[in-house]
Parts: C-alpha cells; structure tokens; sequence
C-alpha cells in the first residue's frame, strides 16, 4: 500500500482505482442515470445524465486540486503543505465517522440540475479531497526525479497533473458508474438497486482517514 | 441504521406489487369525547393466523385529547432517491400527530407485533415554537426529512397566521421548522403528496380549526367558507407555484393522490361536498405539456333521497343525503380509484385506466346514515366507509367508519363504535370479507390504517414501474 503512495505508478493507479470505487458508489449518483432513462423512456437520456454526473464531478476536482496546485508551485513548503492536506484529508474522513448525517441542503437542488447535485456530493463527501494526498505524492516524486526547476515551470507541470489527475478519475469514475447503471437498465432491473447497495459510508469515512493518513506518512 | 436498504423499500411501484403481503395493520383509535387516552392498534391480517382480524396489541398513550387522525412511516420508498442519501434508513417508526392537541407520538414497531412501544413525545408547545402551525395532520417522508402538513396556525384558536408544512429530522424527529419558503395565495390546508423526480408537491384544503373543532359549520359550507383550491409547488424550491380554485361550491377538497409511478404527471383530488346540489366529486389533476396544471371534473356522485324524519338534524332541511367522499385511495398499479362514501355508505371502486374518463366499476354497501347496511358477518356497522388503505398488491381493500369526532355526532347521532373491515378485489369482483370484522375496545372509534411494509397511501417512488 505504501508503494502506491510513493511511486509514480502507483500513484496513477490510485487516481485510477479512486475513480472506479466513486463511479460504483450508488452515493455518487449512477441510480440517476437509470433513473433518467426510465423517465423519460429514452436510453439516451442514461448517457447525458452520466455525462452531467461526470462533469459535476470533474469540476470538484477542479476546484479543490487548483489551489493545492498553485500552492504546491509557489511554497516552498512542500512538505507542510503534503501534511496539512493529508490532516485535513482525516478529519473529514473523522468527521464524517462521527457524525454519520447527511447534509439536508443537498435536497434543495432540483432533481434536473444533475451537474450541480453531482459537483456539490463530491465537495461535501471529499470525494474530490480524498484524492489530494494522491496527487501532492505526484507531484513529489516527480520533483524527486526532476530536481528543482522554476516556479513557472512548476505551475505548468502541476496544472498538467491536476488535469490529469482529474480527467483520468473521472473517466474511471464514468466507465464504472456508466457500466452499472447500463447493467441495471438493460438487463440487471430495478430490484438490483436494492440488491446492491451498500452502506459504503462507514468504508468511505475509513477510506478517507486512510488515504490522509498514507498522504502524511509518506510526507513525513 | 442498516447496511442494506430497508426490504420494504422497492424503487418502483411494480416491485412494491410483488413484495411479500402484508400480515399487520396498525390503525388509530381515538376516544371522541376525549375519557380515554387515544391509542394504537395492531391488527393481524394474515389469513393463516388463527388471530386473524383480531387486535393483538395495543398501544395506550399517557395523554387524553389528543385526537388522532392521520399518520405515517419515518421512511418509506422515497429513501431510494441518491439525491438525498437517506438510503440506509429503516422503515421503523410511526408518527402519530394529535390533531387535536397538536401533540406528535413516534411509534417504535420494531421487534414483531406486540412489542410497539412509544419511542418519543413532542408536545404542543415545542410544535407551536418550532413551527408558528397547529393541529399537525398528514405525514410524507420525503427528501428533506418528515413532511407534516398543519391544518391550523398559531394561537389559541389556530387562526393567528396561515397553516403550512413544518419539517422534522427523519432519525432524531427534532422538529426543524417550517417548510414554505413562499406560499403565494395558500390559506388553508389538508394533505399534499408530490412527484419526486418531478420535484412537484400538490396540497388541498379543508378549513380553518373554527370551522371544524366544534362540528361542521352549516352557514360556513352553505356560503363556500371551506376549502375549494389546490395549489402546485416547486417541491425543493418550496415556493407555491400555482393554484387552481375548483369552485366555490366544491367544498373541501379533500385528499391528494398522484399516480404512484413518477413517469404519469396526474392525480386525483377528492372533492366532499357541491353545496349547489350535495354532490360528491373527483378531481383529476395534471400537468400538460407545457408544464403547466390543470384539473376537470371527472367523477360525480349523486345524493340519495330521503325521508326528513330519517335523517339527522344537519340533513332535515334538504331530504337528501349527500354522498360526502371523505377519503380516496389509488391501488398501486394506478388503476383503481377506491371513493369512500361516508354518508351514503358505500364503497366505489373506479378503473381509472383512462384518468380523464373514469369508469364506475364495483361498488360495496356497508352502513350509511339511511341505508345502514349491516355488515355480511351480521355485525352492526355504524357510520359510513372512511378511511380507506389498499394493499400494496392491490387485492385488499380495508376501512374504518370514523370522520373526525364532533363530526361524526352530527350525521350520525346514534354513535359510530369503532369498525375495521375488508373487502378483497378478484377479476372483476369486488366484495366483503364476512370473516374480517375487528372488534375494538369500548368506547373508542377506529381512524387510519397504516399496513406492514408500506400501503397505498404511504410510500413514493422515485424510479417508473417500466
């Protein structure tokens, strides 16, 4: 596990793997997909609803590896700013565990701003900051490999990585949540929504507090 | 909490069909001049039971004069939404509003029939704080939490502002606050239900607490004072979007009931009493196509005729007596539509197929304020066919005979002990059970009928039966 945190591969695979696990998470939004189809008896409406989940996500992204990228370039604290990440990273990840409740405003978005729903479940879950210990790790190893080079030349490098980054969990995200939902609408039914869902909150609480902690450790 | 979704949770309408059948019901007992405490009753429905129609526990309250009325699960189907993450929820608790009181009970049902026990008390007084509403009445889970429609506002006589819709946490009941955000021309209040993924809720109207705590108002129905619109909202925006009056002679509109599959934007609205002509009516609400609703009369249901000296003192002056449809209910499959009759006593059913172009189908008599039907088990049925719960597989249909205390003693003078029955619904029949007829404790009259894992009335979904 902890080769996953410190080798670039590794780390890619992370990015990879962190996307699958959202895309299958029926939390994450695949159901709406469904959903989508069903209501309005058109399969196509399953792929533009997965294309706005994506987006909503992919935005998350955006939104939090940005800052963490820029201020990854100009710092000098590296290491610091890879700890503090991974800190906050557990105690949402704590948070999460302890309270176990579910903010009531997610159900004031309508039910058709899908893209909003989707960009505002990966901010409040951390679906979007679990993946910040993985992509500061990046950016490590890379410099590790690279020697110091110019902040200008950093901030292009790490915007490359945030979009890589983000592009290639969400596209994991969408093979998986995408294959789901298509199984469920053409052959799998209904009834293996509630054959399948899990309670994930508690292993992604833990998910959470494990990849922060990895982040940290592998800072230290 | 659970690791799996409830198994009385299904995402369409269709899976809630072919889920086990229901072996409890649970039905309101009220004690209408208020002697005894109000109670729960759990009633074995399942026809292997050698306690079959039989009540086999009881849950007394601590309180007299609450009054109940309606209720409703902590969770239901709706769970099933990812947009608001309740999925892990159980289908647990019943709540159990005092209209009378404006005290809410919630009923913990887990652990088999007889170990229902009161989980939590709210009393009036945090309602009143809470929410500026009093006299809370219909019960919906739904995506912020538990729905509860008010039917008074503050104040000692609940006419110190509108009545509305509060809020309340769905696992630890703090009540949160009101619900409306902007309710436009909405005054009054009685039920709502909405179409989830649709994202729009429909509410309707009975009357201010004047005009219904000490009895019906003649004056007051014979002026069109009680409720006559219903009104569509932007259900997560919370904002009334638009009203639809009936009529001023459509008096009370009653209970909302939309299709159940979310894919159909229609519903039905019962409409009690036409004070032009004493008929009954049925609404049917849609959406059109350019999103905008509309609603037609589409069922209509004549008074009876009859001898002065027969009927109460309310009735003399008209020789008739109306229908009066308090209560209707849709099967799941959203093709019968169940009309109660209290005043005449019977029982419709209408294939609603077509729900523009409703079709009287089957009909059951069962007391009524001159006919009074005795029931074909020989027991005496007082009162008229009330509130009325279909099971989930569409096969059974049961009733209770009570309308709201004060209510009751002015059309039915002599008293209305409390009934449970059933009919069962075959290919083209539609009849009574002689062998299902629940014998209450004394002094109590019998009110809404919740059924084990989710009724008719109770759940919403959020995925099409397709």
């Amino acid at each position: 596990m902890g080769d996953l945190m410190t080798t670039t591969a590794g780390l890619w695979l992370a990015v990879v793997f962190s996307g699958l696990y959202h895309g299958l998470n029926p939390g994450m939004g695949w159901p709406l997909a469904v959903s989508s189809a069903l209501m309005q008896r058109n399969p196509r409406a399953l792929y533009s609803a997965l294309l706005a989940l994506a987006t909503g996500h992919f935005l998350a992204m955006l939104v939090i590896l940005l800052p963490f990228s820029l201020m990854n370039a100009l710092l000098a604290y590296e290491r610091p700013l890879r700890i503090g990440a991974g800190i906050v990273v557990i105690a949402l990840g704590l948070w999460l565990l302890i309270t176990r409740r579910h903010p009531r405003f997610l159900a004031r978005i309508p039910p058709s701003r899908l893209v909003l729903w989707s960009f505002v479940v990966a901010i409040v879950h951390g679906a979007a900051l679990m993946l910040v210990p993985i992509y500061l790790g990046l950016c490590q190893v890379d410099d590790l490999e690279g020697g110091h080079q110019a902040a200008s030349t950093l901030m292009g490098r790490n915007l490359m990585f945030t979009l890589g980054v983000a592009v290639l969990h969400t596209g994991a995200m969408l093979v998986a949540g995408g294959a789901v939902a298509i199984a469920v609408h053409r052959w799998l039914g209904l009834k293996f929504l509630t054959k399948s869902w899990f309670d994930l909150e508690l292993l992604w609480a833990l998910s959470l507090v494990l990849v922060g902690a990895i982040g940290v450790y592998a800072a230290w | 909490m659970n690791l799996r979704p409830d198994p009385t949770f299904h995402p369409s309408p269709r899976l809630a069909m072919e889920a086990p059948v229901e072996t409890l019901a649970y039905t309101l007992m009220l004690s209408p001049d208020g002697s005894q405490p109000d109670g729960l009753a759990v009633v074995n429905v399942d026809p292997d039971s050698a306690d079959f129609g039989k009540i086999v526990h009881q849950v007394i309250m601590p309180n007299k004069g609450d009054e109940f009325h309606h209720f409703g699960w902590n969770a239901c189907s709706s769970a099933l939404s990812p947009l608001s993450g309740h999925a892990f929820l159980e289908r647990r608790y019943l709540i159990i509003p005092g209209i009378r009181s404006s005290r809410i009970y919630i009923i913990d049902i887990k652990g088999g029939p007889t170990a229902a026990k009161i989980h939590k008390i709210i009393e009036p007084e945090e309602v009143f704080a809470k929410t500026g509403y009093s006299r809370p009445h219909t019960i919906h889970c739904g995506p912020e939490g538990i729905y509860v429609s008010t039917l008074g506002g503050g104040g000692p006589d609940g006419t110190d502002g509108p009545p509305g819709i509060f809020i309340m946490d769905c696992e630890t009941f703090d009540i949160i606050g009101k619900w409306e955000i902007d309710r436009g021309v909405q005054d009054k209040h009685y039920d709502f239900w909405w179409n989830l993924p649709r994202d729009y809720m429909v509410s309707s109207e009975w009357g201010l607490p004047p005009q219904f705590e000490n009895g019906i108002v003649a004056e007051d129905l014979m002026a069109g004072k009680y409720g006559h619109s219903i009104h569509f909202w932007d259900l997560s925006g919370r904002k009334n979007i638009q009203t639809i009056d009936l009529g001023e002679n459509h008096q009370m509109a009653l209970e909302i009931r939309p299709a159940h599959d979310p894919v159909k934007e229609y519903g039905f609205c019962g409409v009690v009493i036409d004070n032009t002509n004493l008929e009954g009516a049925i609404f049917t609400w849609w959406r059109d196509k350019d999103g905008v609703f509309q609603a037609k009369k589409t069922i209509t249901i004549p008074p009876e005729a009859a001898d002065p000296d027969d009927l109460p003192e309310l009735l003399k002056g008209f020789s008739a007596v109306p229908p009066l449809v308090t209560d209707i209910d849709l099967s799941l499959d959203d093709k019968y539509l169940y009309v109660a009759c209290w005043g005449t006593g019977e029982m419709r059913q209408y294939d609603v197929s077509d729900p523009m172009n409703p079709v009287f189908a089957g009909s059951v008599h069962c007391g009524g304020i001159t006919r009074k039907t005795a029931h074909p088990s020989g027991a005496d049925y007082k009162g008229g066919p009330q509130m009325v719960e279909i099971s989930r597989d569409g096969k059974r249909v049961y009733w209770t005979n009570s309308l709201y205390s004060t209510w009751d003693d002015q059309f039915y003078p002599d008293g209305v002990p409390a009934a449970m029955v059933k009919a069962d619904v075959g290919e083209g029949t539609f009849a009574l059970d002689p062998k299902f007829f629940v014998e209450f404790p004394d002094g109590y009259r019998s009110h809404q009928i919740r059924l084990e894992g989710g009724d008719c009335s109770t759940d919403s979904f959020c995925y099409p039966s397709a």
